[in-house]
């Protein structure tokens, strides 16, 4: 299944921002977590993770720092700062709505569409 | 080396990536180690290195897509995209050619426009409050044409333009008064916001852009004391050489050579900002480290100097104005250091000595209020008084939250932006400010 560009932009923070407060991560590690998380449902384009990274980090959201991996190389890592937890509760709430919002309509479509068929 | 050819495709990439002015080489690394964590995959799962490399590098997605997001997120880097990499030289238009003959045509005009204003118009005065209306159209003018302005903002610029020609020379200044000197230092500063906003293309609500803007300024500032050296060299060699046999350069130097060389320079030096940004950035780090700490010892002399005086009520006025100068210089070091500055970089030693700097500069504002609330306690009210009382309570509310911002981000509780924004959000109020000056302080005091 392919999901919206825009969908998936709109949940790529509060998602980034909660597989860091699970602890401190690089990119790729990230990416393999969202995948995980999705079922392999969400695919990213790779190079577009390190961009909002980059703007988590200008907002405050995650701080980073290099380090080295297994093999000898440059990495950079990532965690999330205080004012990363607040904005993820705030979103958490935003989705909260949101999601509520949706369960009730995704609840009352699946009801058959009784007045429209009499009129059919 | 059974990799070897994966390595020389990862290194082929490399090159191509770094091509990228909006990805630096901390994000190439970056990049090349998903790559690699992605081939390492895809090759544990049975491909072999050809395939998990063309799998990792589609799952990397379009490079031009990533490297536009990539310039987005950094538009400092995006600024110098913007200038040198005309995204595609078919539609970019203007040749280079064309480019360089625009600017030397409004170089001349500059020229001209500064020898019409030496030569027609009487009296220093008048001519000194046209100057900056005589100079500056030109270079809003380049970036008018550069940015293909559209025509909102262009009325958005003349209008105010208008109006600030027409105050200065409709007003009946006192010869040699002191709201006529105020006018005359006051609207440069308005007419460089006009440009401003020709500069920004009009986007001038966006705080990156803002900061382009500072930085443009500052490298303004090198680029035409760089071309005024080199000027005043060939210059005085060729007075020299002149003088030697028996002829005298001094009437065509007042007359010709300066009128056309000055303004000619800014709108040259405008241009050379613009075509070869790379070349200067690498220095703006690098002399905003040499000056703050030179700049840090000035201020405490100075402050010892004013302590060791005493009594400020007696403190003379040229001395409240130079201090201004000197305060406006501090800022415009701070501002010029910020917008150079990696905003993502952690906090620094150089972090820590920019916090002392804008605690020096506090000091000796303070001193300086202190100084003039007893004068105008003393002698009372006067425009210069009041002028410059409102720009020193301008500086002291910059320079304070400033400080306070440093302080947040040395301490870990703010980013670098939080900095960035304020700088960017306040400098405004300083064209505001000039504005009240010219517009208001003339009528107000009876033009004297």
């Amino acid at each position: 299944m392919r999901i919206d560009k825009e969908l998936v932009a709109a949940s790529a923070t509060p998602l980034v921002l909660g597989i860091l407060s699970d602890g401190d991560l690089y990119g790729y590690a990230i990416l393999k977590r969202v995948g995980e998380l999705s079922g392999g449902g969400m695919q990213w384009t790779d190079g577009m993770l390190y961009p909002l990274l980059h703007r988590l980090e200008r907002l405050g959201y995650v701080s980073s720092s290099w380090g080295t991996s297994e093999a000898g190389r440059r990495r950079k890592h990532y965690a999330i700062t205080p004012a990363g937890r607040e904005a993820f509760a705030d979103r958490q709430e935003q989705w909260t709505v949101v999601a509520e919002a949706l369960r009730q309509v995704w609840h009352t479509a699946q009801r058959p569409p009784a007045v429209v068929q009499g009129w059919a | 080396m059974e990799h070897a050819e994966l390595e020389a495709q990862i290194d082929r990439w490399r090159g191509y990536v770094q091509r990228r002015q909006a990805i630096s080489p901390a994000d190439v690394d970056e990049l090349e180690d998903h790559l690699r964590e992605q081939v390492a995959d895809r090759q544990a799962t049975g491909l072999d290195d050809e395939e998990a490399f063309l799998v990792a590098i589609k799952r990397l997605g379009n490079l031009d897509a990533v490297s536009r997001e990539f310039a987005r997120e950094h538009s400092d880097r995006l600024w110098k995209q913007l200038v040198l990499m005309p995204e595609d030289p078919a539609d970019a238009g203007a040749p280079p050619w064309r480019e360089l003959a625009i600017v030397l045509a409004l170089a001349v005009g500059a020229g001209l426009a500064v020898k019409a204003g030496l030569t027609w118009i009487e009296g220093g005065g008048v001519l000194a409050r046209n100057l900056g209306l005589l100079v500056l159209p030109f270079l809003t003018g380049y970036f008018a044409w550069k940015r293909r302005l559209s025509a909102r903002v262009v009325v958005g610029i003349l209008v105010p333009f208008a109006v600030l020609a027409v105050v200065l020379n409709a007003y009946p200044f006192a010869s040699g008064g002191s709201t006529e000197l105020l006018a005359v230092l006051h609207a440069p500063v308005v007419l460089w916001l006009l440009a401003g906003i020709a500069y920004v293309g009009g986007r001038w609500r966006s705080d990156g852009r803002r900061m382009d803007f500072a930085r443009f300024t500052g490298e303004l500032v090198i680029y035409f004391t760089l071309l005024a050296l080199g000027g005043a060299v060939l210059t005085g060699l060729t007075f020299a050489v002149l003088q030697l046999v028996g002829a005298d350069l001094e009437p065509v130097l007042e007359n010709w050579i300066l009128p056309f060389a000055v303004p000619g320079a800014l709108v040259v030096a405008a241009w050379l900002v613009e075509a070869k940004q790379n070349v200067v950035e690498n220095i703006a780090p690098v002399l905003t480290r040499v000056f703050t700490p030179l700049t840090i010892a000035m201020l405490l002399a100075v402050l010892a100097v004013l302590a060791a005086v005493g009594g400020l009520a007696e403190v003379d006025r040229g001395l409240l104005i130079l201090m201004d100068a000197i305060l406006v210089l501090v800022l415009c070091l701070l501002l010029y250091a910020i917008s150079a500055r990696n905003s993502l970089a952690p906090p620094g030693v150089f972090d820590v000595l920019q916090l002392v700097l804008v605690a020096a500069a506090l000091a000796v504002d303070a001193v300086m209020l202190m100084a003039m609330l007893t004068r105008i306690a003393e002698f009372g009210f006067s425009p210069n008084k009041i002028a410059a009382l409102g720009l020193n309570l301008l500086l002291l509310i910059q320079l304070a939250r400033t400080g306070w911002l440093t302080v947040g981000f040395l301490r870990g509780r703010r980013p670098f932006t939080a900095l960035e924004r304020w700088q960017t959000r306040y400098l405004p109020m300083y064209a505001v400010w000039a504005a009240v000056v010219v517009l208001a302080f003339p009528p107000l005091f009876g033009f004297a």
